[in-house]
């Protein structure tokens, strides 16, 4: 698929923006909220859906919160 | 015969060949190995006059590229047999939150963000004392056939078994007791790296109050964002982290005024034993209160600060291409270095952990990492990809410590105790060594920066800041541009350091509370305060101890502390490495186990000897009994040894020895019991007629046709 913004073949930086955008949040453990969203109706179809808002806050405690070796770094 | 056509069959297949008319594809190869050799040769024998950091980078480029494409697909294809086919723990557990198949390339990012932080900035630059060329070896090799490889080989031994955690993957596959030494393990090692964290920031901030101001002005910023993201524009996490940077180059801009103003630069200027106590009450504090408040959006502000500036570091190197001022192997390979005691075996192995190899890794690469893994054979893209790009951070640090001139280098990093407290009595101690630096060159690199003095910043960071200064000031800005980019890059490592003593201190809490709710079932209650408050306390204090006796050390703490903290690091390798050994043996790979013994073997024999020496070394600023011996002999006479003032500080020295000899010894034996469970584990495995190992079993599912 061509760039919809500078139409040059193979180079496509919407694509690129987007995968900029979820690696940078994905950095701070806020994980992609459309492929939750897809799963769960899907697989959980009827069980109610986290709001966007929910779904950071779940994550962000999630991140640090007991069980907390998400937040591992090294030094 | 038969061994030595077995051999030539192994080393075929590391190059990828399966007979001789394929060697025509690796003539490019060749190419860049032979351009890797020119260039190490080129860094090796140019001594006298200085060599372009162009020849450092070529070498780690090129060493990286061959050990990607040959040892890693060795490893991929031959080693553990990668198979696209089997289903992942995020395909397979899919929850759309912890398990979920995640892109490559933003799961590289996840992953690099996460192994990369001031280890491999801080090692490399404390090494440089040696020169550039051992640390730079010690790289190289070390990250293609140790680093990389532990990241890569625990990664998939995750992703094989539902991404379950380094503690959890030991107890099973080598039983409870080596389980339960790993959890104990990683939580002392935890407290030694918080301690040794904080005690960088201590020694960068004191008495400097443009630096202190701005890592102050810090946490307002962050409870801004908090509030900003929590109520005003919720999840914005864009939008807050730009407000956060513009209001961090704002602080840093008004830091310069605060250390120039008679009123205000006072109230900003603390000694070192203020900070470390301010340090440990916030530790305390900070880990405590609601994540969103404080810690949640100060991750977001360092975690982008980090990857921009190591990558504007890259940029900087590349457009400046600066010269390498200090020699290739100075004298102090012969372990009377100032920077750090001990000889280039073990203590150069100890000192640069983070970039070769980093125990701290399995813990990431058994974490989240492993969850998110959408496809097994990508393992090996990120597992040992992202271990490469953190040791070109490695080698850009020593790059940055590297282009100082050595006089400067040497006097930021040697302990008064040596040097003294004024620029005369530095230049005329550093001249003595070897290395001429005038008094005038150190007060004036001291003013370029915006700092009454830079004699004495152990600890790396403000080498690495001064160094940063210069490359990226000659990018952008000029020498005038200097001083802010100094205290950029303190505020830099600052920031994130203070982040991981939050995050490390909370992770440490619910170790503890995990480890005593075993015995204690109420203490593990995660929710109630009290259990919550009593834990953190017992982590605080924990590093707080190690933090202070580091602090007051006159040689500097680092000292102490680095080498400990490496050790504890390395040894932690040696286990997780163990365990590939032993996964290895029980799948019936002992064919190629190798991948995983030759680095343990190193690994092992590095951190016995180093914490061997550490405890009965005779030189007392290399043995901690030594120095307990020589404090004990100068009481028994009522003398004062500095830094005690009365008889009670020098009982308090001597017993702080025996804690770090303690320690060590512990340290020793963990790793000794690891090796004597994996040798019973190993010859289980070879006694079995069959695959032992507990991988998920799941039937392969077919691949998606190509096209489809």
């Amino acid at each position: 698929m061509n760039c919809t913004i500078c139409s040059l073949p193979g180079l496509d930086l919407n694509r690129l923006a987007r995968k900029l955008r979820d690696g940078a949040k994905l950095m701070v453990g806020q994980g992609d909220y459309d492929a939750y969203v897809t799963h769960v109706r899907a697989l959980h179809d009827g069980e109610a859906i986290m709001t966007r808002d929910e779904f950071f806050r779940a994550r962000e405690n999630a991140r640090f919160g007991a069980g907390g070796e998400r937040a591992f770094r090294c030094c | 015969m038969r061994r030595e056509r077995a051999l030539i069959g192994v080393l075929m297949s590391i190059i990828n060949i399966s007979d001789s008319r394929q060697t025509l594809k690796l003539f490019p190869w060749a190419l860049v190995f032979a351009l890797v050799l020119f260039s190490l040769y080129t860094l090796a024998v140019s001594r006298g006059e200085n060599v372009n950091a162009m020849w450092l980078v070529t070498a780690a480029i090129g060493t990286y590229a061959i050990g990607y494409r040959f040892y890693s697909r060795f490893i991929a294809e031959r080693v553990l047999g990668l198979d696209a086919r089997r289903r992942t723990p995020a395909h397979r557990r899919n929850d759309g939150l912890d398990y979920v198949p995640t892109d490559k390339w933003v799961l590289f990012g996840h992953h690099f963000a996460a192994i990369a932080g001031a280890g491999p900035l801080v090692g490399p630059v404390l090494a440089a004392q040696m020169g550039y060329l051992p640390g730079t070896l010690w790289l190289l090799t070390g990250v293609i056939f140790a680093g990389a490889v532990q990241d890569f080989l625990v990664l998939f031994i995750s992703t094989r078994r539902d991404g379950r955690s380094l503690g959890d993957l030991i107890k099973t596959e080598m039983g409870r007791v080596p389980g339960v030494i790993a959890m104990v393990g990683i939580l002392t090692i935890m407290i030694i790296l918080l301690a040794v964290l904080a005690l960088v920031v201590v020694k960068a901030l004191a008495d400097s109050p443009w630096g202190a101001f701005t890592v102050l002005a810090t946490l307002p910023i962050a409870v801004f964002m908090g509030v900003y993201g929590r109520y005003l524009r919720p999840g914005r996490i864009g939008e807050m982290s730009a407000i956060g940077f513009v209001l961090l180059l704002l602080s840093i801009a008004l830091g310069r005024t605060v250390s120039e103003s008679a009123l205000l630069a006072p109230l900003f200027s603390f000694k070192a034993e203020t900070l470390a106590f301010m340090l440990i009450g916030y530790g305390f504090v900070a880990s405590v209160l609601p994540v969103w408040l404080l810690l949640a959006p100060r991750d977001y502000l360092s975690t982008f600060l980090k990857v921009g500036t190591i990558l504007s570091l890259a940029v900087g190197i590349f457009i400046v291409w600066p010269d390498l001022q200090m020699p290739a192997i100075s004298r102090f390979i012969d372990g009377t270095g100032p920077v750090f005691a001990g000889s280039v075996f073990p203590f150069l192995f100890i000192t640069i952990a983070c970039g070769a190899v980093s125990g701290f890794h399995a813990l990431v690469s058994s974490g989240t990492t492993p969850k998110m893994i959408g496809d097994e054979t990508q393992t090996r893209f990120i597992g040992y990809g992202a271990m490469l790009m953190e040791s070109f951070v490695a080698v850009m640090a020593l790059i940055a410590a590297s282009v100082l001139e050595p006089g400067v280098y040497f006097a930021m990093n040697s302990a008064p105790a040596l040097i003294g407290a004024t620029p005369d009595s530095a230049a005329a101690a550093i001249s003595s060594w070897g290395f001429a630096v005038t008094p005038e060159t150190l007060s004036g690199v001291a003013a370029e920066v915006g700092e009454k003095t830079i004699l004495s910043r152990t600890g790396g960071a403000p080498t690495l800041a001064v160094g940063m200064a210069h490359i990226l000031s000659s990018a952008v800005g000029g020498s005038a541009a200097k001083a802010f980019w100094y205290h950029f890059a303190i505020l830099f490592e600052a920031l994130f350091i203070l982040t991981t003593i939050d995050a490390g201190t909370r992770v440490a809490r619910f170790m503890i509370q995990d480890l005593f709710g075993a015995f204690f079932p109420a203490f593990g209650n995660t929710r109630a305060w009290a259990p919550n408050l009593a834990a953190t306390a017992i982590a605080v204090s924990g590093w707080g101890y190690f933090l202070y006796q580091g602090v007051i050390d006159p040689l500097g703490g680092i000292n102490t502390l680095w080498p400990l903290f490496g050790i504890a690091n390395q040894m932690l390798a040696a286990i997780a490495l163990t365990l590939c050994v032993v996964v290895l043996y029980r799948m019936k790979r002992e064919r190629y186990a190798f991948v995983a013994i030759a680095p343990t073997a190193w690994l092992y024999i590095c951190t016995l000897t180093a914490a061997f020496e550490k405890i009965f070394h005779e030189d007392p600023r290399i043995g901690f009994l030594a120095h307990a011996r020589k404090f004990a002999a100068a009481a028994d006479k009522d003398q004062l040894l500095a830094p005690a003032k009365t008889l009670a500080e020098m009982q308090r020295v001597i017993f702080n020895d025996y804690v770090d000899a303690t320690l060590c010894a512990i340290y020793v034996m963990l790793v000794l019991a690891m090796l004597g469970f994996a040798i019973r584990a190993i010859r289980a495995a070879r006694a079995a007629q069959h695959v032992t190992t507990r991988e998920t079993e799941d039937e392969l599912h077919d691949l998606q046709p190509a096209g489809a």
